[in-house]
């Protein structure tokens, strides 16, 4: 059987030495009554052949970036991704080990980590970052979960910019621990100053705004700060890290909680999924993090090695009083990411973010001069942007697939008052040609 | 083999030399980019995050260095209890790799998006008849999100049905994230004394079980790597008082083809993808978590729901009972892509195949190694088996020295003092991927650790001596937290 190593004779070998007859021997402690008493209902094994051939029609049948101009975005993007992430990554000494609990046969992997929580520090402007939470959304839901227990207040005022897949998340997790939440409206796309002055009090744990938020727009973090702070509560700034090598760092303009998705640090868009939750404090609220943390310490011999550290914060020790229940995070994708960042460099990151912005100013001028395609908010935007469509945007999208181009997001399934509206991403990967092409579709599209 | 002591202790960003670069980027072909006439400057960053500047021969040798530092299933036997590290396909790995797959954006219009939502389908149905549960939502990224998926369901459930319950029991055999799951939900988590041998006291439960409990959580088999025989008993007594019946996954290994939760009475269980299903565990995550549940429970499923329709696959987002969202998209699909693969790979017969000689490897080794460690629990064991190290400790030999000196030995350790109820545990799974070989030398290198700890012990204490570093000091590590790196002045 294949990936069992044992042969027949070797079975029978060790039932021998345990005195058993059979394997069924082995099985006494589950009652007859409990015993499936036929085969699981499953399709037969496939050869190797033949199930490459099954995985590649299906995967044959997806409308993948490989062959499509992708211009989708909202919390996933097609950014390039340099060759040496996949070769390292799927080394079997980093690939196949797992949490680094015995931490001198895991140096590897801690070190990665350890170099992962500084980048993250770094781009996001905070003290402190930890090894990682399952995605941008459920960071965010963490996040939410820490204000309340660091301020001991039990409302979060979400801005109407953050992601709603992600406000779903917040929700969810909300739930349990009865949070209230309040969302705080748009004004021309960005959060509203004076209902943000309004909803704040002294109630409210943490304001939350997405910078650039889901719409594209550029938020004022500092004024958003400001007000939080007014009345002891917690600014949480979502942020796409790799945005973060040219854009002012939210830690810079007064965030207490960064966190974001790091998907584009090298991590394939994979349908959604692995993907990679950055979560970054000030240092004061690090024993409140969630999630794992690599530290640096010396071994007997005085010489720098690196551990889990502050783990009775975490489920393992402290179990029904632990920060989180979160155990196994994604480690390996922030490893992708430390690669990515390291080849990346200071100017790398610098200039993907240049390059972004300016073929995405560069294609909201050219899809403008459509008749009846406008900008639909005045606001200054980033590498991402909504359009407003004279046609329904579900019909172009469709019309726009046949070319081979992933048009953009509707909106519609979010909000239906922008249901009229395409959410549109350029990443640096997009070319003139893709743009030019893209506008010339949607011109027809429209028409 | 043991790992030989490195001499490299590099960080990347002390390999920076300024100036010096690895990635390719085009220039510009548009128009009036200069992004300080496009962006506020407010918006600019002031100054360079402080990332290292290096050569692409700088990161491959430095990351390769890195990786050499580590033991994995790839190169050394990696008994860690209770976390399946099985052998990992490559073929897996190529097919999560396929362009249509990996470069799949999740909000790619349902047209565009068909061969992923069959493949998720097809995968949720096949889980559904492996646990005997009804439906599963593969949505939950880890084992322990698709807990607090489950309890959520659990509490959704209670409420819909007018009843607001507070407490869920858990013994004190489970693993940590039961109660943290449990808590972050909004339940108080009780603890349950389980016996010896780490079966459900009866009697115990029953004085526990009220109308105030929503569920009772339970791994089976059980963290002693035992099978809990009166299930049928536990999950009847919970249901007489309304309670819901969890089952921790994590051990699934040991049953694959040979019984079912969904058949023992169970109303919720996980899985772990990265476990019984062959997705890597890549140095802690991703993993993946779905969640089986009885059909009680289907109205409260998370949000989006993969279903086939007439004109195919399709999201379905009209749940207005649903617990929610867990993640921003649909699931660690990369992961599910792999456990696809494997599942196709093995058949129904090669599954059952799986768990058997998954407990013909645990009861071979616990045979062997009876004579010089305590067992923690008479009879055979199912997958796994949880030995004492209280004679050793005696002598002055811990668990946690056991682990360092099988490091010396070319072994990665087994998981020690878990579970909690076993003295100095150490909790050694197998898996079915390992030969007689491995398991001979990984129980003659225990044999002979029981001898030093009599004639030797120095050389225990001591251990590890081979690896790139020795024992490392976590109570400084803990004391004066040092998180990141930063320049030196």
């Amino acid at each position: 059987m294949r990936y069992i190593s044992n042969t027949a004779a070797q079975q029978k070998e060790m039932l021998g030495v345990i005195g058993a007859s059979s394997i069924e021997d082995l099985l006494v402690r589950i009652p007859t009554k409990a015993r499936l008493s036929r085969p699981l209902n499953l399709p037969g094994a496939m050869a190797e052949t033949d199930l490459v051939r099954h995985l590649q029609r299906l995967a044959d049948r997806n409308a993948g970036a490989d062959d499509h101009a992708c211009f989708l975005g909202a919390g996933s993007y097609d950014h390039a991704i340099p060759s040496p992430i996949n070769h390292l990554i799927s080394r079997g000494e980093f690939f196949t080990a797992y949490t680094p609990y015995q931490p001198e046969a895991s140096q590897g992997t801690l070190r990665s980590i350890f170099e992962y929580q500084t980048m993250m520090a770094e781009l996001t402007g905070m003290d402190v970052a930890n090894a990682s939470i399952y995605d941008g959304a459920s960071s965010l839901a963490e996040a939410a979960l820490m204000a309340h227990s660091v301020t001991g207040r039990d409302t979060i005022l979400v801005s109407r910019g953050v992601n709603p897949l992600y406000r779903q998340v917040v929700e969810t997790y909300a739930e349990g621990p009865e949070l209230k939440l309040k969302s705080l409206p748009l004004g021309d796309g960005v959060t509203d100053g004076d209902a943000l002055r309004k909803a704040t009090s002294k109630h409210t744990a943490a304001v939350v705004i997405q910078y650039p938020n889901f719409f594209g727009c550029l938020e004022d973090v500092r004024g958003a700060a400001q007000v939080a702070h007014e009345t002891g509560a917690l600014l949480i700034v979502v942020a796409d890290p790799i945005n973060l090598g040219l854009l002012t760092p939210p830690g810079a303009s007064g965030a207490d909680i960064v966190v974001g998705e790091g998907q584009g640090l090298g991590v394939p868009m994979s349908f959604g999924g692995p993907n990679l939750g950055v979560f970054a404090a000030k240092q004061e609220l690090v024993r409140r993090m969630p999630g794992r943390l690599v530290g640096a310490t010396v071994d007997v011999d005085n010489q720098r090695g690196f551990v889990l550290t502050l783990q009775t914060r975490e489920q393992h020790i402290r179990r029904e009083k632990a920060t989180s229940n979160i155990c196994t995070n994604v480690a390996l994708c922030a490893l992708m990411a430390t690669i990515y960042v390291a080849i990346l460099g200071k100017r790398g990151l610098r200039k993907v973010g240049e390059l972004s912005t300016a073929k995405a100013h560069y294609a909201v001028r050219e899809l403008t001069k459509i008749p009846g395609v406008r900008l639909r908010f005045a606001a200054p935007f980033f590498k991402e942007f909504t359009l407003q469509l004279p046609k329904a945007p579900e019909r172009v999208i469709k019309r726009l697939l046949k070319d081979r181009m992933l048009a953009g997001v509707p909106l519609k399934g979010f909000d239906r008052a922008y249901k009229d509206c395409l959410l549109v991403a350029v990443t640096e990967k997009r070319t003139r040609e893709e743009i030019d092409a893209y506008a010339a579709a949607l011109a027809a599209a429209v028409a | 083999m043991p790992v030989t002591r490195a001499a490299y202790d590099k960080l990347v960003f002390e390999l920076s030399s300024p100036g010096r670069f690895a990635y390719s980027l085009p220039e510009s072909d548009v128009p009036d980019s200069d992004p300080a006439a496009l962006l506020p400057a407010e918006h600019v960053r002031a100054t360079a995050a402080e990332l290292p500047e290096v050569s692409e021969v700088d990161v491959i040798r430095h990351y390769s260095r890195l990786s050499q530092m580590n033991y994995g299933v790839d190169t050394h036997f990696y008994p860690l209890g209770s976390c399946t590290m099985k052998y990992n396909p490559k073929i897996n790995e190529d097919m999560a790799r396929l362009g249509g797959f990996a470069r799949l954006h999740p909000l790619a219009p349902e047209a565009g998006s068909q061969g992923a939502l069959q493949l998720m389908w097809e995968l949720a149905r096949d889980l559904a008849e492996i646990s005997g549960m009804d439906e599963v939502s593969l949505q939950p990224a880890a084992g322990a999100q698709g807990e607090l998926a489950g309890v959520l369901m659990i509490r959704a459930y209670h409420l819909a049905r007018g009843e607001r319950r507070h407490k869920v029991l858990i013994p004190d055999s489970a693993h940590g994230t039961n109660p943290a799951s449990t808590t972050l939900a909004g339940f108080s988590a009780v603890e349950l004394k389980s016996e010896a041998n780490g079966d459900v006291d009866l009697a115990d439960l029953e004085r526990h079980l009220d109308e105030d409990v929503a569920a009772f959580m339970i791994t089976q088999p059980n963290t002693l790597g035992l099978f809990e025989s009166k299930i049928h008993q536990i999950t009847e007594m919970c249901h007489a008082k309304g309670v819901q019946v969890y089952m921790d996954g994590a051990n699934f290994n040991a049953i694959l083809g040979i019984t079912r939760p969904g058949d023992l009475g169970f109303d919720v269980c996980h899985f772990n993808l990265h476990k019984t299903f062959t997705t890597p565990h890549g140095g802690g995550g991703p993993g993946s978590g779905p969640v089986g549940i009885k059909a009680h429970l289907a109205p409260f499923l998370p949000t989006p729901v993969v279903t086939r329709r007439d004109e195919g696959f399709g999201l379905d987002w009209s749940r207005p009972q649903s617990i929610g969202k867990l993640q921003a998209f649909w699931g660690n699909f990369g992961m599910l892509v792999r456990a696809y693969t494997y599942i196709r790979t093995m058949g129904p017969d090669g599954l059952r195949s799986v768990s058997e000689n998954a407990v013909l490897n645990a009861n071979y080794m616990l045979k062997r190694l009876e004579g010089d460690y305590d067992r923690s629990a008479p009879g055979p064991c199912m997958h796994e088996c949880v030995l004492s190290a209280r004679r050793q400790k005696k002598l002055g030999v811990t668990a946690m020295d056991i682990a360092k000196r099988l490091l010396d030995l070319g072994f990665y350790a087994p998981s020690t003092y878990f579970p909690l109820i076993v003295e100095e545990a150490l909790m050694i799974e197998p898996t079915e991927t390992e030969s007689k070989e491995t398991l001979d030398q990984f129980c003659d290198a225990m044999i002979q650790i029981a001898r030093e700890a009599e004639s030797d012990p120095h050389v225990i204490h001591q251990a590890p001596l081979t690896t790139p570093v020795r024992r490392l000091d976590q109570t400084l590590a803990a004391r004066q937290p040092v998180l990141r790196w930063r320049q030196p002045q």
